[in-house]
């Protein structure tokens, strides 16, 4: 048994209370302290308290997490595959390939349509930014990036400029001019700014307003004219990796997914996330409304592609199959919400019925990883881009009666 | 050497679950299947022609195996994933560089663990160097370098110039350690070393499948994690993949935030939700009505200029004269009538025969204003609150008196929200009375109607 007295080798004031009073020495974080023993054992209850409350906070935020899932499970009373059982199934789809864009150097990271229908967008990890015409598959522009790793791009909604941005932490906007020999990297006007790489941009219904989403876990609104910052969006905890915009004439939200697993739909308007979801096994890569806007698809590196529904505030359906087993790296829907095109890490595109959960089609010919698909604003064609530096336009050309087995080949022109 | 519990995570229950990680653990729990005793695929020692080849299977073994074991119903398909699980490294052909797979008689062995593509590997240069030295160095016609290996060992030359009597040290010595194994043993590292350098200096035109996202890359670089030296020091070989071990600590919430998510969940808790049965029958009831208008179900009329080389479709879209088709959309919803600039003149068109056109003209002014620059903002606001909402305004509207009041709080402070209440209830009463009127109208009807006399003349 051992005599525990504290030696007060000083008496002054407290570094706490500066009473005159027998101090203790300690150290806290490393500094030397000198507290009357009062002060001391305050300190010591207040962290226990502190402790205390994270604590009960934690496990009240946890039950409310638990009781919110019992309540959306309430509302589960039958499978949307199973509501689908009464609709026809889909036949057999043959798709081709109409256009092959061969240009880029480098991985095709990201393509955007124009609302003409047929040109497009692509950006690239050479830096380099070309506008085509997929139709006729010229070139109409170039513009060389001051970074490489271009992994957003966007079309204006006048197709009048394209907006692109990614290892350079910024988003700058082009204005496309007719004639072709102006340098367009002239006219260029830097007009995002994040402290991480930009994973992707979208212009609002104008030319005048881009959203942004970066790695650096927030989302972003700005006035393209002045570069002034909007608004900006906070809740994700990790990269947000995509965004996409409500196609409603009156909306004003988006929905942006990311590296947290979280998928969170926001108010563009007061900044807030007003609905969020979190089923998915690791990151999701890209985010895409339903065309009514009532529902969203994520692709994800757990190798699945869900569908959310912001009515029943719920995941409703599940697209994935065992032998599909690398990560799904972009989503988009056909026109009427009836085809889910997904382009996947494994180089190929599978296209899922998203009403019966069944996959329709899968389609070879990249030979890297497809990083990018959208489909045309009118629905005739989807543009798929790749890790093999190609774009490929691809429709469908008819039905048939066999076995989906055998109508999985892509062909070129 | 260390022994590596592969299943231990870490103390918040974690394991590294990186997205490259996820897939390298997919592949390797196949993998296993794979090389299970009773189900996996028979793997033998094939006599030929003077020697034995050691450990292997065939590349149709592989095929048959992933259809039967992984429900997959095309051979296409079987073949599409072996391939990448062999450009990956986890099994390869023992007599090509090029990492694919075939479905005939090519013979196939799997890869040792201590190369699995989970151990992040990162080889240098050097040791590259080291292994294309040594392999000069073996008297085997089998083992001759290919082309490109010649042309790389050329380059490391020039590169290492300095330093290559050091590699060519390291190469002898790996030479004489191989010397002194037993042969059989002997061929089967051999493949796997070379199958090795396969996948991290592929062949020219093979894709290199260590390349990552550059943004999921950063999340992958643990330094006590990757592994450089592939002929240095021999103590740090791990015989189990590290694709179950710990993923570094998450931050703490702080308090704020906790509270903050409280708040969050609670919102939610209060949000209305609807029935999934209600929900089903909505999405399927949207897809069925627009199932008509997507290519991708039924052809378009004429046709689809990407397969049909003809641009009649855009042509015709573009034109002022809207077809039938479109028309009929426009009946669907007031955001039909609104998203399609025809739809939104013949709307105006008709209620301005009405004298009551100044709903919509305030609907489409405030959607004007909001895709203003902000410098354009406050002028904007003001010319649309004289026009429509300040007494004794030209084109008056009619809002509720909650919504007038806070439209009049906002034009103090004007901004591209400004309209956003009175816009709301303008836009519920067009599409409760102005817009049925239209669907109903005589013009509207005639539109519908009209391709069938114009048919004719239309193009």
């Amino acid at each position: 048994m051992c005599d525990q007295t504290f030696l007060a080798i000083t008496f002054g004031p407290c570094d706490n209370c500066s009473q005159n009073k027998p101090l203790m020495n300690i150290y806290l974080k490393n500094e030397p302290i000198n507290y009357c023993s009062l002060c001391v054992e305050l300190m010591a209850c207040q962290g226990l308290a502190k402790g205390e409350t994270t604590n009960t906070l934690k496990a009240e935020s946890e039950s409310l997490k638990a009781k919110l899932e019992e309540e959306r499970a309430k509302l589960h009373d039958v499978e949307l595959h199973q509501v689908a059982e009464k609709i026809d199934a889909l036949g057999q789809f043959v798709m081709k390939t109409r256009r092959t864009l061969k240009g880029h150097g480098n991985k095709v990271l990201c393509m955007d349509w124009c609302r003409d229908k047929r040109r497009i967008v692509s950006s690239s990890q050479d830096g380099k930014v070309i506008v085509w015409d997929a139709y006729t598959t010229n070139k109409e522009h170039a513009v060389t990036m001051p970074c490489t790793w271009v992994m957003a791009c966007a079309y204006a909604p006048s197709g009048c400029a394209v907006a692109c941005g990614g290892l350079d932490n910024k988003c700058s906007v082009y204005p496309l001019s007719l004639d072709k020999n102006e340098n367009l990297a002239a006219k260029k006007k830097s007009v995002a700014m994040h402290t991480n790489y930009l994973s992707s941009c979208s212009f609002t219904n104008s030319d005048m307003q881009i959203l942004t989403s970066s790695g650096d876990g927030t989302c972003a609104l700005w006035d393209v004219e002045s570069g002034q910052l909007l608004q900006s969006f906070h809740g994700h905890s990790a990269d947000v990796l995509s965004l996409d915009l409500a196609p409603s004439e009156t909306g004003n939200t988006f929905v942006s997914g990311g590296c947290d697993k979280k998928a969170n739909v926001w108010d563009m308007r007061s900044g807030q996330n007003v609905q969020s979801f979190e089923t998915h096994e690791s990151d999701i890569n890209n985010v895409k409304y339903y065309p009514s806007g009532d529902a969203f698809a994520t692709g994800s590196d757990d190798a699945t592609c869900r569908l959310y529904d912001l009515r029943a505030d719920r995941e409703v359906a599940i697209y994935s199959k065992d032998s599909i087993i690398f990560g799904a790296s972009s989503v988009d829907f056909s026109l009427s919400g009836r085809l889910l095109f997904a382009g996947y890490n494994d180089y190929t595109i599978n296209v899922w019925d998203v009403l019966k959960g069944t996959r329709v089609a899968i389609l070879f010919g990249h030979e890297n990883r497809v990083s990018t698909v959208r489909v045309s604003p009118d629905g005739t064609a989807f543009c798929s881009g790749s890790w093999d530096n190609t774009l490929r336009v691809s429709a469908y050309l008819r039905s048939s009666g066999e076995s989906e087995l055998r109508n999985i080949l892509y062909n070129t022109v | 050497m260390a022994k590596n519990n592969s299943l231990h995570p870490n103390s918040n229950g974690e394991t590294d679950d990186s997205p490259n990680m996820l897939v390298y653990r997919k592949m390797e729990d196949v993998i296993a299947r794979m090389q299970d005793e009773k189900n996996g695929i028979p793997i033998r020692t094939v006599k030929s022609f003077l020697s034995k080849i050691p450990s292997v299977f065939s590349g149709s073994d592989i095929v048959q195996w992933l259809l039967k074991n992984l429900c997959i119903e095309d051979q296409v398909e079987a073949l599409h994933l072996g391939t990448l699980m062999a450009a990956h490294g986890y099994f390869f052909p023992i007599s090509d560089h090029v990492l694919t797979l075939k479905d005939d008689g090519t013979f196939y062995r799997f890869q040792t663990p201590y190369f699995w593509p989970s151990n992040c590997w990162e080889p240098e240069n050097t040791d590259y160097a080291v292994y294309l030295c040594k392999r000069t160095m073996q008297n085997k016609a089998r083992l001759e370098l290919a082309d490109y290996e010649a042309e790389s060992l050329a380059r490391l030359q020039r590169a290492f110039a300095r330093k290559w009597e050091f590699i060519f040290m390291q190469a002898e010595a790996q030479a004489k350690v191989d010397k002194k194994r037993d042969k059989i043993e002997r061929k089967i590292l051999d493949s796997q070393e070379r199958a090795f350098w396969d996948v991290h200096r592929p062949v020219p035109g093979c894709v290199n499948t260590t390349e990552v996202d550059i943004k999921k890359s950063s999340r992958m670089k643990n330094p006590h994690k990757t592994r450089k030296s592939v002929y240095g020091l021999q103590n740090d070989i791990r015989s189990h993949s590290p694709t179950h071990t710990p993923a570094p600590e998450a931050k703490q919430p702080t308090e704020e935030e906790l509270r903050e998510q409280i708040k969050f969940w609670q919102a939610q808790l209060d949000r209305h939700r609807l029935k999934m049965s209600k929900v089903a029958e909505s999405l399927l009831s949207y897809t069925e009505q627009y199932s008509d208008y997507d290519p991708f179900l039924s052809t378009p009329d004429p046709s689809n200029p990407w397969i049909s080389d003809d641009t009649t479709l855009w042509e015709m879209e573009a034109s002022k004269e809207p077809g039938q088709t479109r028309v009929r959309r426009w009946g669907f919803g007031i955001d039909e009538v609104l998203k399609d600039p025809v739809g939104r003149e013949q709307f105006l068109k008709f209620l301005e025969s009405e004298f009551s056109s100044e709903n919509l003209r305030f609907w489409l002014a405030v959607q004007e204003l909001k895709r203003r620059p902000i410098r354009e903002v406050p002028t904007r606001v003001q010319e649309i609150w004289e026009e429509f909402l300040a007494p004794g305004a030209p084109s008056a509207i009619n809002v509720d008196s909650k919504s007038y009041d806070k439209t009049t709080q906002n034009i103090k402070d004007p901004g591209r929200y400004a309209f956003e209440d009175a816009q709301e209830h303008i836009y519920k009463l067009m599409k409760s009375d102005s817009y049925s009127r239209f669907i109903r109208s005589s013009a509207y009807q005639e539109l519908l109607q009209a391709k069938k006399k114009k048919s004719k003349n239309l193009f």
